[in-house]
């Protein structure tokens, strides 16, 4: 059976009991990880209650940042403080420098972009290669699908299709998150699939992208954050007072 | 000639109002119909089989290959009668016998996991 996974749960942080409806409905739509974004500086007991409403609901919980910074320099300086501190790292490519920096940088898990504004989304082949080599993720969320109507909609499903093909040429990992802030706009893996063949992904290709890609992300993370991880392939068995 | 398969699919409304069966129906073709078209929608061959108001529990058919046009269409759907609502696809099955055997099983567990949660 699949461990599906959503990486991209995004509601605010302050309201527990909204966090709680949320990973509730995750839970009965049968997803066993969640990643929820936390702001740089959040306490350690409000993730630990974060952690205690995921284990109720029989949830894996990871701890997620997003970054949005202006400039390459900016991407560096974050990327240096909270690396060590969160198992994904997720970059709002805002720019083209950003973008390429990002998707360069092996720090960087996943990359995301603007569903809003197509003019900001920066993932072509270029960027593709780049990530590549670099494993980082490319990222969808499936939240602006359901909102968008009408031109917005059909313009961001075709853009998606186009960087999706991109994708699959480079062998970039493609996530599909929900990228949700409230109960009403979670979908089940199932129906996330269903909504990803509307940008030409294979059913059992976008059903991968929900489980088995986001789940080995976080797996890699944690070994590495892990105090016996050394370097790749490297880590410690016994240490000498043990 | 090939036999065209159909399949049926268990819906679960969440919403804050009850509907009836012509509003759901309508909403379910405005999806399909904004999705893929009115071409798409003719191949789709959806009919609603059964529909409790009460707990909000459908079934709808549909052919084989518009199992993932119908799905689709049902997840984009985020509010009936423009109220916010959201429909989820319990299970599909290629007989209703084993679609609602195989939809009591999983309303059970939900229920039980609902219980555990809340002790």
């Amino acid at each position: 059976m699949k461990r599906f996974v959503d990486l991209h749960l995004s509601p605010p942080i302050q309201n527990l009991d909204r966090i709680q409806r949320m990973v509730n409905r995750s839970a009965e739509l049968e997803y066993s990880l969640v990643g929820v974004p936390l702001p740089t500086g959040t306490a350690k007991d409000s993730i630990e209650k974060l952690r205690s409403v995921c284990a109720t609901a029989n949830m894996d919980f990871a701890k997620r940042i997003d970054l949005t910074p202006r400039t390459p320099h900016e991407l560096l300086h974050l990327l240096r403080r909270v690396r060590r501190r969160f198992e994904v790292v997720s970059v709002t490519c805002n720019s083209k420098a950003v973008a390429r920096q990002a998707a360069k940088d092996r720090r960087v898990d996943l990359l995301s972009f603007s569903a809003t504004n197509l003019h900001r989304r920066f993932f072509d082949q270029a960027e593709a290669e780049l990530a590549s080599k670099a494993l980082s993720g490319f990222e969808i969320d499936i939240t602006p699908l359901l909102e968008l109507t009408g031109f917005q909609r059909v313009h961001l499903i075709s853009r998606l299709r186009r960087e999706v093909g991109v994708a699959s040429k480079f062998n970039v990992p493609l996530i599909i998150s929900s990228g949700a802030s409230k109960p009403d706009q979670l979908r089940s893996p199932r129906d996330c699939a269903a909504l990803a063949s509307l940008f030409d992904l294979d059913a059992q290709f976008s059903l991968d992208a929900l489980s088995e890609i986001p789940s080995a992300l976080v797996e890699r993370n944690r070994r590495k954050l892990s105090p016996e991880y050394l370097a790749p392939s490297v880590h410690i068995v016994k240490r000498s007072n043990e | 000639m090939r036999r065209m398969k159909r399949r049926y699919l268990a819906l679960h409304i969440v919403g804050e109002q009850s509907i009836n069966k012509s509003e759901l129906m309508d909403t379910l073709w405005t999806a399909l119909l904004q999705l893929y078209g009115e071409y798409g929608a003719s191949q789709a061959g959806l009919k609603l089989i059964e529909f409790t108001s009460r707990n909000g529990y459908a079934i709808v058919r549909c052919w084989k290959d518009a199992v993932e046009v119908v799905r689709a269409s049902i997840a984009s759907i985020t509010e009936i009668e423009a109220k916010p609502a959201t429909i989820h696809v319990l299970r599909v099955s290629g007989t209703l016998k084993a679609l609602r055997k195989k939809t009591r099983i999983a309303r059970l567990e939900t229920h039980a996991g609902e219980c555990e949660t809340r002790q």
